[in-house]
């Protein structure tokens, strides 16, 4: 089943194409890298993807509803950890949670009982009275996450969950992403090439604004004969530059 | 039910944050214990506890537009917006669940002020819970400009626009600490065409028992409210389109 269709999505500010005519497909339960160097347009592709922002042309689908005409609806299927890690900080753990099922209008008993899963699923339970605020990094990246699951989405947008976090709380993190891996699409932004290669099943290589390969890793680095998924990459993002 | 949660939120944000709370109720009253020991030690009966407490609790609602503003500016330079863009919220949640928690604590701020007041001296009258009921437009206009600096500036914009300039404009061109007339010319023109003088005039005219002074006073409030508080709400709306 297809879960997210971008046909020809072109998207400008000014002159300048942050998205040049970019078509691909994403199935249900995959999880799909979007990879590229600075400026490349992964963080576009998933703010159009997510509604937030509106192409320029094109169409973008989200299990088959216009992500520009049917945003409503769309925002069903959808959850969005950001880059930075977009929790409220003078909460607790356990009410940033509450929150966020609050806003998607769960009763009173489904948040309690929802709350209660997510805060076990994430291993959150000794911290949940303590205030967001004060927790490690690698633990604000953890609650992020579990705050956009907590609306049971069908699509995580992730972008860049790991940046910025050691290599401990890095792996941690990758644990996470690996037991949501066939349960929900993921969607994932990253830098670190050795992330992208461990958990995803496909990977998309953007360079200023368009798609320049799209497969498995072990794909690019036949496509690109080379011998890691590292210099695939750098010979695909180099190439153009030639 | 969303909108409820996201107030709930607004109000903890508020309430947990010290310096908040620290600005919002006790500096005011210490400013109000400061003026009345002053007044105690001057022969002219410069600060009366009758017309200082209206300009004090004018004055400490434009602190909780810096506490809205701030919370509005970091919620949208730390993505947490971005995150509940995404979700079913309206913007009709947004607005109500940023603004609303701020009128009883507006109105909780207003009646610590006079109870202080009283303890200072100040006679209970009805006119009193008067003044306390007509602040409502006056934390309507506060709110307002907090949720308007909020979509407009970073947060330390907002730090200097809310709570440098705001604070010293309210404070200046209020008559609270000195009578705009003695100083007249221009400063006077220019505080008359401001909300914050009528703001403390309106207050003054309840506690007096003056209720025809009232006017034109409340409708300068209003007008300023209502159009400012338009203007966010415009401002907010096409943030959320654009981002």
């Amino acid at each position: 089943m297809i879960a997210i269709e971008v046909k020809n999505v072109t998207k400008t500010y000014g002159d300048k194409k942050a998205l040049n005519d970019v078509s691909l497909i994403v199935k249900k339960g995959e999880v799909f890298s979007l990879l590229g160097v600075n400026g490349a347009g992964k963080s576009t592709l998933i703010k159009i993807l997510s509604g937030l922002e509106k192409l320029t042309s094109g169409q973008a689908f989200i299990f088959g509803y216009d992500v520009m005409k049917q945003t409503d609806r769309v925002k069903h299927y959808i959850a969005v950890s950001p880059q930075e890690t977009a929790i409220a900080p003078n909460l607790t753990v356990e009410e940033n949670l509450e929150l966020m099922a609050g806003v998607h209008n769960f009763s009173k008993k489904e948040r309690a009982q929802k709350v209660r899963e997510i805060i076990d699923t994430f291993s959150l339970t000794p911290l949940q009275k303590q205030r967001s605020k004060t927790l490690s990094g690698g633990w604000k990246r953890r609650l992020s996450i579990a705050m956009a699951l907590i609306s049971e989405p069908d699509i995580l947008f992730l972008d860049e969950p790991t940046l910025g976090l050691d290599i401990l709380a890095r792996r941690e993190l990758w644990n996470v992403v690996k037991g949501l891996k066939g349960n929900i699409t993921i969607i994932l932004t990253t830098h670190y090439l050795e992330e992208a290669e461990s958990l995803s099943d496909r990977v998309c290589i953007l360079k200023q604004g368009e798609l320049k390969a799209l497969g498995t890793a072990e794909e690019l680095i036949a496509q690109t004969s080379t011998l890691s998924f590292e210099e695939a990459f750098a010979s695909l993002v180099e190439e153009v530059n030639l | 039910m969303k909108m409820m949660m996201f107030s709930t939120r607004t109000l903890k944000e508020i309430i947990r944050d010290p310096i908040s709370l620290f600005f919002g109720l006790a500096f005011p009253i210490i400013i109000l214990l400061l003026m009345t020991l002053i007044n105690q030690n001057v022969p002219n009966d410069l600060f009366n506890i009758n017309s200082l407490t209206p300009g004090i609790a004018v004055f400490g609602l434009s602190f909780m537009t810096l506490f809205s503003a701030q919370m509005i500016a970091k919620d949208r330079f730390s993505d947490f917006l971005t995150r509940l863009y995404t979700t079913p919220m309206t913007a009709y949640d947004f607005i109500l669940g940023y603004t609303l928690p701020l009128i009883p604590m507006a109105l909780v701020q207003v009646i610590i002020c006079y109870a202080v007041s009283i303890m200072l001296g100040m006679t209970f009258t009805l006119h009193i819970l008067f003044a306390i009921i007509t602040i409502l437009p006056v934390a309507i206009l506060f709110n307002g400009i907090g949720l308007l600096c909020g979509s407009i500036f970073n947060e330390k914009a907002v730090a200097g626009i809310c709570g440098a300039l705001l604070t010293n404009l309210t404070a200046w061109f209020s008559g609270t600490w000195f009578s705009l007339e003695l100083v007249g010319g221009w400063f006077e023109k220019i505080a008359n065409v401001l909300p914050f003088v009528h703001a403390v005039d309106m207050g003054r005219a309840v506690i007096d028992g003056d209720y025809a002074n009232i006017f034109p006073h409340i409708w300068w409030v209003v007008g300023y409210g209502l159009g400012i508080s338009l203007l966010a709400v415009y401002t907010f709306q096409k943030n959320m389109k654009n981002s």
